[in-house]
């Protein structure tokens, strides 16, 4: 089922404009600055911008066109909004009645279900105002669920949240994604969680799409090192565990070509992990290194060079079918005599991969 | 029954109009009662349209009549009514109903389940202070009903004339049964208050 849209939505000098189709299954991130429209594009498409002037259908089903306004009520999505939105006036299980009543007919969780994969038993007589921000984000992604949408938008979830209470709501969200039952949008300005949760990535500034695809391909591409933020860059790897190392505390992962050993326990073995490698971490050599403290040490091929604004480069590099990204200096790039198709060496220290960098496969 | 509508269409509207419907709507909070009584004497009576039609409708006059009283009070006590609600439905944001809508409540389900239940402490408000303030009336009251015993006259202006005929006795009776009415309602209004939520997240 594709997504088609094609609008434009004016805020005084400020406009969004796309014209896009977009497959709608798994896990599709919209990633962008603030500001730069990414609320406003789930808004129109949850029928929430009555201005916006064009075309919005799934499938078959035109939902905006000319002459034509589906209202919200009857688009059968669901919403996770920023700031939760719950009903104040009604408990946290009077909220997800409420959600179940009007559900639509689109395959989903039960109501036990959704219990049970979102702890929210516990939480079931409370009223909105006694909750914390993550519990009451658990809710709004419970009730969403419970509506059984054909499409489930959030709506930078997790942006309100410091950074324990994020970490408490990702692997409920990675569990729902990697359940697969229902597709989501995903809107953040984070790309640690961009990276653990999507499939498909569109990236968006100043309301135009300016990079789209798979996320391990756009994530690896060099020209998306200045529209990610130069601190934030960096490509994503999926592995397998391979072994444990109890003594040591770490973990070997093997990839398509060659192995990466990280720290801490990463998951079970034979289990598939996703690792984010920051750019500005990835260290390259022309001759394969020896007698060095870091622990990986990759055999790449370059595949692309991006000129930045300042100093940095974005090299683009392929490990069998693996895409990594580094970010050096003009410099370097110059002394080495870089170029694309050479055969270098990546080197990569284990405790670069932040614990927030990894998550399920 | 007036209010509600018209209280929920001032919060949602962007329309240009607004500011005069305001103004028209707060218009018996600053003349002085005899003033929209004098011009609803007018409309009421039977030479005028309104007034004629509904002697053509009922076979009674609005004026001097339990009819005409209530429709007066309730243009009197309108801005009493609309006001608090107004508030309590600006207040509710468009939050909570954009939330409702993407679940798939329609309109009248998402006023009936979310703005009714949020705004419930705006409907108390408007409700106690519209009775408060019909009880006490008086100008509106005298100008249209014309203080017929047993038909248009109203505890307010009963006791005014029963002070005028040195009645002090009567007086008090009444004016003690008004006060403590007052405060038992009031006191409830107050007690309930606290029970509802508090509009938050």
């Amino acid at each position: 089922m594709d997504l088609r849209l094609d609008f434009a939505l004016r805020f005084g000098d400020f406009t969004l404009m796309l014209a896009e189709s977009m497959e709608m299954s798994g896990v599709t991130a919209v990633f962008g600055p603030s500001g730069c429209g990414k609320s406003s594009l789930l808004r129109v498409i949850a029928g929430l911008e009555r201005g916006a002037a064009g075309t919005v259908a799934l499938g078959s089903e035109v939902w905006q066109g000319p002459g034509r306004f589906v209202p919200p009520e009857q688009r059968g999505l669901a919403m996770v909004f920023q700031d939760a939105r719950l009903f104040a006036h009604l408990t946290v299980a009077g909220n997800l009645a409420y959600a179940a009543k009007r559900a639509g007919r689109a395959a989903g969780f039960s109501t036990d279900q959704v219990i049970r994969v979102l702890d929210l038993a516990p939480l079931m007589p409370r009223r909105p105002a006694q909750l914390s921000g993550g519990e009451r984000q658990r809710v709004a992604m419970g009730r969403a669920l419970l509506s059984r949408p054909r499409l489930l938008m959030l709506d930078e979830p997790l942006s309100a949240l410091d950074a324990p209470r994020k970490a408490e709501i990702l692997p409920y969200l990675e569990r729902l994604a990697g359940e697969g039952r229902v597709p989501m949008l995903y809107v953040s300005h984070a790309v640690s969680e961009v990276a653990r949760l999507a499939d498909r990535i569109l990236l968006l500034q100043a309301g135009q799409v300016t990079l789209r695809g798979p996320l391990a391909d756009v994530l690896s591409n060099p020209a998306a090192v200045p529209l990610l933020g130069v601190a934030d860059a960096g490509a994503v790897l999926t592995g397998r565990v391979l072994s444990h190392d109890a003594t040591d505390g770490l973990t070997l992962l093997g990839l398509d070509q060659g192995q990466l050993t990280l720290p801490g326990p990463l998951g079970p073995v034979g289990s598939l992990v996703r690792v984010r490698i920051p750019a500005q971490d990835v260290i390259l050599s022309l001759t394969a290194p020896a007698g060095l403290s870091a622990l990986n040490i990759l055999a790449v091929t370059v595949t692309g060079i991006a000129q930045g604004q300042g100093p940095g480069v974005a090299v683009g590099l392929a490990c069998g079918s693996d895409r990594l990204l580094a970010r050096v200096t003009r410099r370097s790039v110059t002394a080495m005599g870089l170029t694309e198709g050479m055969q270098i060496f990546a080197i990569l220290k284990a405790t670069a991969v932040g614990q927030q960098d990894i998550g399920a496969g | 029954m007036l209010g509600t509508p018209l209280a929920w269409w001032l919060a949602q509207t962007r329309s240009r109009i607004r500011p005069v419907i305001e103004a028209v709507t707060a218009l018996p909070l600053v003349l002085p009662p005899t003033v929209l009584g004098f011009y609803l004497l007018i409309t009421f009576s039977p030479a005028s349209p309104i007034g004629g039609l509904w002697l053509d409708a009922t076979g009674s006059t609005l004026t001097f009549s339990f009819a005409g009283l209530v429709i007066a009070s309730a243009l009197y006590s309108l801005p009493f009514m609309v006001q608090p609600l107004q508030t309590a439905f600006e207040g509710i944001g468009r939050g909570p109903l954009e939330a409702a809508a993407v679940m798939g409540a329609g309109r009248l389900d998402r006023f009936f389940t979310v703005a009714t239940p949020l705004a419930a402490r705006g409907y108390l408000t408007a409700v106690v202070l519209t009775m408060a303030h019909t009880l006490g009336e008086f100008g509106v009251v005298l100008m249209v009903g014309g203080n017929i015993p047993g038909r248009t006259q109203v505890v307010s202006i009963a006791i005014y004339e029963k002070v005028e005929t040195i009645d002090y006795a009567g007086a008090h009776v009444l004016s003690a049964i008004l006060l403590a009415l007052s405060f038992a309602v009031l006191l409830l209004v107050y007690t309930l208050n606290r029970r509802f939520p508090v509009q938050a997240g």
